[in-house]
């Protein structure tokens, strides 16, 4: 007897039919991973499943029985938790004051903090999710974030746990924890849904893996029965390469060059604390590190966006420290922002406006502040051909494309300026697998037409396979740098925490390590 | 998939274009019929005073054709001016409250210029007062701009603040240094009558003589035209657009948010204070304490923009309606015996129901999605 059983769930945005009669099962202590591109549907089938979205058609039963969820509130009560991409907590609460909100024990109105303690110890000892009740939530990394909100859903007595995209945000180290946590969970009786589009973590982890395309299931699996290859070509619809081909690197002359740069965060404290660094030409160079170590800071600073406290960044020998956003693009750089919807597009701009955004002021797209909508228009198509955006013309607004399309829309742009460095932060964030591929060849060429190309990625996979150089980021500072080909996933991603791997300093080995 | 999803985007251009007229008069046609069950309420005759409004705007039986025509256009002059002013600042997502005070501004350097130039042939003059009327509006604009532009202070906050500086140093400039020695009156004396905008018929020969009607008109439908300009074909435009629509991404792309949000507010500044020259040289030939605080056209001009839907176009026809309700205001008092401020009743009501888009939509949403859901059952047949 299933204890979640969706029969053909459908449900209707204007114009697109996100979900298409879809079915899914899901046993008791069972792991059935939901796989799927972006916008294949996973994620609405589950808002579904857990009231945030009301569906036109189809139901949910639970053990068996047909459930009307309207409200999270209605899918707590069947024992269905869920925890989101992004956490929804209260940061300045403690870990326990989380876990009880909205449910808080209470004896006489008052709220009984000893017990609701005890209570998130006792989970927290069952499921080996180990974190302090006391601690503030605004305190604690990511990886004990999201454990949090697992003990969250499992004090409100969630039996069938799903997890959207859970580790997106960890490190290698992180994820593995967290399914062994997830093992435990089942190994307890409970059930759990992870939608997921990464392949390995299917594999390694999945019971059964249901694959979605355009709204519809289109297989179902087990990970004895196919390999990622198999899996990718469910998922896209076509034969993928998963990891891309590239030649040797003949890198050239530096073309960026960092000294001691030190630059200010947001909240005013320094968020680089000194970093040289330099990228050749024709070489790429990937930066590793879990978000937040000051990559961010790092990219602004090279864009012209922040201004360093002190240091130099100069391009191809000439100072760029101080130059604003336009001298610095004037200059030859080209930055692929890793926000594309705040920072790398206009959405209500049509293509062709936005493929000039940056050269908007330059001959031929503008003499003496007139601007050319001939001139513009005709590149514009140029480029969308160039690249394969997919969209019907150059008049389209930009808010109108996929995720795929519109990161092919920023690389057309960014790319077509031909420029002498390239910036690329997280390029293939919340893409697909096909445009993932589409995007790391683009820069795999670029790279061999001899630009410069710094990467910054929280995707330790992407680095290792693109880059030619790996440094990896930690607490503002550069902290190791590996060759691409001596560089593996347990030693970066050991520099990624602030330790050290285990052969040069064995002090800092701890149990996490003991599992590989 | 691609098939459906390019349907989808066509689709998506007509909606914009549809939703980008039709919310407007719907919400017209929303206001005139909560507006009838009001007058019903208080005992009058909606149909009677209507069509007492309609006439008083446009001509009928009630009031002669090319007076009332004419009187709907000079209220709708100011507005047209106010409304692009308020409208522009909206694309660079500045609220520009204060079009009051950059209007008071142009008024008092038109009036200024006008009595200084008053002596050149209109030809000269004329653009020339234009020009620093302009340049006032915009000087006016310039220190709230420079205020949000280094320190991020809000644009409502210091252009609100400096409309009431406007009202109150302009009282003291017209019964002090430019006081008209005649009278007692807070008032500028008369500008030269060569400088006064022509009559519209004396512009255009073929035309009418259309009462109250001056070139202020042709003035203004030019400025609709050199905005829509602006917007659409200089780099400027494109980084007013880029910076209202996203500020964001339009830094990242070298737009220099300050410098920005200083030209749009300066540029709507400028039309509102054109919207004051326009006043004085076409209709009161002075500048007197309250030219325009009576009617309010710097305020009028933003539920004019927001009607227009911040297009030009739009803009035009919105002032027209507001000009057209208000000069229609006294045929209606005058025959249908009903109150004046009825039409303040209109006006904001269909402001409430520009800004209720979003219900509206929902309507049509609904709608649609139950169109699909029976084109499903009937599939399903």
């Amino acid at each position: 007897m299933p204890v979640l059983e969706l029969r053909a769930i459908t449900k209707v945005f204007p114009g697109v039919r996100a979900n298409d009669r879809v079915s899914l099962t899901l046993e008791r202590g069972e792991i059935v991973a939901l796989l799927g591109e972006n916008g294949a549907g996973k994620s609405t089938l589950m808002n579904v499943a857990y009231g945030l979205l009301a569906a036109d058609g189809g139901e949910v039963l639970v053990d068996d029985v047909p459930v009307r969820i309207k409200t999270p509130r209605d899918a707590i009560e069947h024992g269905i938790g869920m925890v989101h991409q992004h956490f929804m907590l209260v940061e300045p609460l403690t870990v326990t004051e989380n876990i009880i909100l909205g449910h808080e024990p209470a004896r006489f109105g008052v709220l009984d903090r000893k017990k609701a303690r005890m209570r998130v110890a006792e989970l927290s000892n069952e499921y080996g999710l180990k974190v302090d009740p006391d601690a503030r939530v605004g305190d604690l990394s990511v990886g004990m974030q999201q454990r949090v909100e697992i003990l969250k859903a499992l004090f409100q007595g969630a039996r069938i746990l799903i997890l959207d995209e859970p580790t997106a945000v960890l490190t290698p180290q992180e994820v593995r924890e967290l399914f062994g946590v997830i093992r435990s969970l089942v190994k307890a009786g409970l059930s759990v849904v992870l939608i997921t589009h990464k392949l390995d973590e299917v594999m390694g982890a999945a019971d059964r893996i249901v694959v979605m395309r355009d709204g519809r299931v289109v297989g179902e699996t087990t990970p004895a029965q196919t390999d990622q290859i198999g899996l990718a070509r469910m998922m896209v619809g076509r034969d993928v390469v998963l990891r891309i081909e590239k030649a040797e690197a003949h890198p050239g002359g530096p073309v960026l060059r960092l000294t001691d740069l030190v630059v200010k965060g947001e909240r005013g404290l320094e968020a680089l604390k000194g970093v040289s660094l330099a990228v050749r030409a024709g070489e790429i160079l990937g930066i590793a590190g879990v978000d937040g170590n000051g990559q961010t800071e790092l990219v602004e600073a090279i864009v012209g966006l922040r201004r360093p406290k002190s240091g130099t960044i100069a391009l191809k020998g000439v100072d760029i420290t101080r130059a604003s956003t336009r001298k610095t693009i004037a200059a030859g750089v080209s930055h692929v922002p890793e926000d594309r919807h705040r920072r790398g597009l206009v959405l209500e701009f049509d293509l062709a406006e936005n493929l000039i955004l940056g050269d908007h002021r330059m001959p031929p797209f503008a003499k003496f502040g007139i601007t050319n909508p001939r001139v513009i228009s005709v590149t514009a198509r140029k480029r969308i051909e160039d690249y394969d955006v997919r969209a019907p013309s150059e008049h389209v607004l930009a808010g109108a494309l996929s995720g795929g399309n519109q990161q092919k829309l920023v690389l057309a742009r960014e790319l077509g300026r031909e420029p002498e460095l390239l910036v690329a932060a997280q390029p293939t964030r919340g893409l697909d697998v096909g445009a993932i591929e589409f995007v790391h060849r683009r820069l795999i060429a670029e790279r061999d037409n001899g630009t410069a190309i710094l990467l910054v990625s929280m995707e330790l996979e992407e680095v290792m396979s693109l880059s030619d150089r790996i440094l990896v980021m930690y607490g503002g500072r550069v902290v190791a740098e590996f060759a691409a080909h001596e560089a593996d996933v347990e030693r970066i991603g050991y520099y990624m925490t602030g330790g050290k791997p285990p052969e040069i300093a064995p002090a800092t080995m701890t149990a996490s390590g003991g599992a590989v | 998939m691609s098939d459906r999803r390019e349907v989808t985007l066509v689709e998506a251009r007509w909606v914009s274009v549809l939703r980008a007229v039709g919310v407007p008069l719907l919400s017209v046609l929303l206001a005139v019929g909560i507006g009838s069950l009001i007058l019903l309420a208080g005992g009058y005759d909606p149909l009677k005073a209507y069509a007492a409004l309609f006439q008083g705007a446009f001509g009928g039986e009630m009031r002669k054709p090319l007076e009332a025509i004419g009187d709907t256009l000079v209220r709708s002059t100011p507005l047209m001016f106010t409304g692009l002013a308020v409208g522009f600042g909206f694309r660079a997502n500045l609220f520009n409250i204060g079009a009051e005070g950059q209007f008071i501004l142009g008024a008092l350097g038109a009036a200024w210029f006008g009595l200084m130039f008053g002596g050149l042939p209109g030809f000269v003059s004329i653009p020339l007062i234009l020009l620093g009327a302009a340049l006032f509006g915009a000087a006016w604009a310039f220190i709230p701009a420079l205020l949000k532009a280094k320190t991020g202070a809000h644009e409502v906050i210091t252009t609100m603040m400096f409309s009431w500086i406007a009202l109150y140093l302009t009282s003291w400039i017209i019964s002090g240094p430019l006081a008209d020695s005649a009278t007692n009156n807070f008032q500028t004396p008369i500008i030269p009558s060569d400088s006064w905008l022509p009559t519209l018929d004396k512009v255009i020969p073929w035309l009418p003589t259309i009462k109250y009607a001056h070139a202020g008109l042709i003035v203004a439908l030019a400025a609709a035209v050199v905005v829509a300009l602006l917007l659409r074909r200089t780099t400027l435009g494109y980084e007013v657009r880029a910076v209202g629509f996203n500020p964001t991404a339009a830094q990242n792309g070298g737009v220099s948010i300050a410098m920005t949000t200083i030209w749009a507010l300066c540029i709507s500044g400028a039309l509102a204070g054109l919207a004051g020259a326009s006043e004085v040289l076409g209709v009161t030939h002075r500048m007197f304490d309250q030219v325009s605080a009576g009617s309010g056209y710097g305020f009028t001009g933003i539920a004019v923009a927001l009607l227009g839907k911040k297009h030009p176009v739009g803009i035009i026809f919105a002032a027209l309606l507001f000009g057209g309700l208000s000069a229609g205001a006294g045929t209606m008092q005058l025959f249908a015996n009903v109150p004046a401020k009825i039409i303040t009743i209109l006006q904001a009501l269909i402001i409430f129901f520009v800004g209720a888009e979003t219900l509206v939509t929902w309507f049509v949403k609904r709608r649609q999605r139950m169109a699909l859901e029976r084109e499903e059952a009937a599939d399903a047949q």
